[in-house]
């Protein structure tokens, strides 16, 4: 059943004139990871922040139509209350960190803190959640010392330690190396086999095929795709409008033209490439 | 312009042994990816080729200047360094007004710096966004203004720091399309990235480094077919290179026409 549910959502930002989302229709199941693709601009981030609460509750703004998680809906509800089901990650880390922390261990337990999560449970969560994350040797760094990539280990730790029923990850691994990458995205896909559903956006297309359930393609603030990553990840409604896709999917596309690939589904990962290509 | 490095040592004040000894020729006019894992040493290579960090030992030369000899100011006329984080190098209040800074600040004349600065507006596709301040454009757009703040100055060495992190596909071919009229000019170009698929793309020579050494050099082809030596420094190969091995093509491929091509044999 749908843990998240937006109907008919169109949002505004404040001072603006042109909505950012249009008309929004996305239900996604307990467990279910969805991969959230799109040019920059496409409305990405706020939809990120619509499904977290951040909209309207933080940004104000207009938004209309109904944004449901875990049976409450947004507009009746408190960004206090809405966070206890729902974490976010944030594209830059650097916005995401405290400021009122010496220590990464501190800045992970900071959530709890405000939660009021008694002591022992809260070193304990912390403790599981940076090894989850394998970033537990920088427990007493500065949050402010650390690379990029592993300040954006620390926010998903910070949301991760929390225990939301629904992840919302907005580009999380933009500054990690493809080792760090392939770690975080383990760890995610790991999480919502354990029934975490995530939401993530993310410009990654060889990852999110291997690793996503779902792929739901924004353009100029609608939903112009949505379905299984083989499907939504070479459909033709993407062509020209700024999506990146996957080497093998854009080899195949050409090698049919010229009847090397003679399969009616494109390829978006090696094995299906390999597969298609083999015989040729 | 060459750069020659000799026995490059570098230790952080910290102790940390970033560089351990790498000797490097980059002819005038390369074109230079340099791949490997966070704390390779990587960006401490750079940061030495513009003075920003000096030998701990051995020596750089960019051209004649050995840059233990002249300032960083100075050898900004040499050489070009976008940094991986635009914010970390805008401060003007409009887009004209950051690209026209490092001209400026070389002792351009005023119509020579206005010729660069058109120049690099139109290079990174932004002559429509002059009068607007650099932190009302989206981060990929930022990212634009550091290209061009760094192009204007119009060095014979430019140096990208991950240029393509956190954008999206549009953007990255804008970045490819400005590292190809640059290579047209004549200009030589390095750039640290983790994008493997675009390093393969845009680059016919590839360093990969590891613990602070150079583990591979050489013709992209060369170096991004070594599968084995790439994963001890965590880099994949390119994925049309991996599925080119996967189906036993005899040459190592890394973009879609030598895939094809292949592929056709």
């Amino acid at each position: 059943m749908a843990i998240v549910s937006l109907q008919n959502v169109t949002y505004k930002y404040p001072l603006t004139d042109a909505p950012v989302l249009k008309n929004i229709n996305l239900q996604v199941n307990e467990g279910e990871f969805v991969a959230v693709i799109g040019p920059n601009g496409a409305g990405k981030s706020t939809l990120c922040y619509t499904v977290a609460g951040f909209v309207p509750h933080f940004f104000k703004g207009e938004l209309m139509g109904a944004v449901e998680v875990a049976g409450a809906e947004s507009s009746k509800s408190n960004l206090h209350e809405w966070v206890l089901n729902v974490g976010l990650a944030f594209q830059n880390p650097f916005n995401q960190i405290s400021g009122a922390k010496y220590t990464v261990f501190e800045e992970i337990a900071f959530g709890l803190e405000n939660i009021g999560v008694p002591r022992e449970e809260m070193i304990q969560r912390v403790n599981d959640a940076m090894k989850l994350t394998g970033i537990s040797e920088l427990a007493d760094r500065s949050p402010y010392s650390l690379s990029g990539g592993q300040q954006q280990r620390v926010a998903l730790t910070s949301i991760l330690v929390m225990h939301p029923k629904v992840l919302v990850l907005d580009e999380p691994t933009s500054q990690m190396d493809p080792i760090g990458t392939r770690e975080v995205f383990g760890v995610i896909r790991t999480l919502a086999e354990r029934g975490m559903t995530v939401i993530m956006a993310e410009h990654k297309v060889e990852w999110i095929a291997n690793f996503a359930d779902r792929v739901v393609a924004l353009h100029e603030g609608q939903i112009i795709e949505d379905g299984k990553p083989q499907e939504a990840l070479t459909s033709d409604v993407l062509a020209g409008k700024g999506f990146g896709i996957s080497r093998y999917t854009s080899v195949a596309r050409k090698a049919k033209e010229i009847g090397l690939w003679k399969k009616d589904k494109l390829p978006v990962t090696l094995e299906e490439a390999v597969e298609g290509f083999k015989n040729v | 312009m060459n750069i020659e490095i000799q026995n490059l040592t570098f230790s952080y004040p910290t102790g940390v042994q970033a560089l351990r000894g790498l000797s490097l020729t980059i002819n005038s006019g390369g074109q230079v990816a340099i791949v490997g894992q966070n704390g390779a040493g990587k960006t401490t290579l750079v940061k030495h080729f513009n003075g920003l960090l000096q030998p701990t030992s051995g020596s750089v030369k960019i051209g004649d200047w050995d840059t233990r000899e002249h300032s960083v100011a100075k050898m900004a006329r040499r050489v070009g360094y976008v940094f991986q984080n635009p914010d970390e190098q805008l401060f003007s209040k409009n887009v004209g007004v950051e690209v026209a800074f490092g001209p400026k600040n070389l002792g351009m004349s005023a119509q020579q710096a206005e010729g660069q600065v058109k120049d690099a507006l139109a290079m990174t596709e932004l002559s429509d966004k002059t009068e607007t301040n650099p932190y009302d454009l989206s981060a990929t757009w930022r990212k634009m203004v550091a290209l061009a703040s760094v192009i204007a100055m119009d060095t014979d060495i430019v140096i990208f720091d991950e240029p393509t992190t956190g954008q999206d596909a549009a953007n990255i071919a804008r970045i490819a399309n400005v590292i190809k009229v640059l290579r047209e000019r004549g200009k030589t170009v390095i750039t640290i990235t983790h994008d493997i698929d675009f390093c393969a793309e845009n680059f016919e020579r590839v360093i990969a480094m590891s613990q602070g050494r150079i583990l591979l050099d050489g013709n992209a082809n060369d170096v991004l077919g070594q599968e084995d030596i790439l994963a001890t420094t965590y880099v994949d190969p390119p994925q049309l290179t991996r599925l080119g091995k996967r189906l036993g093509l005899q040459k190592t491929v890394r973009n879609e026409e030598e895939f094809l091509a292949g592929l056709n044999k």
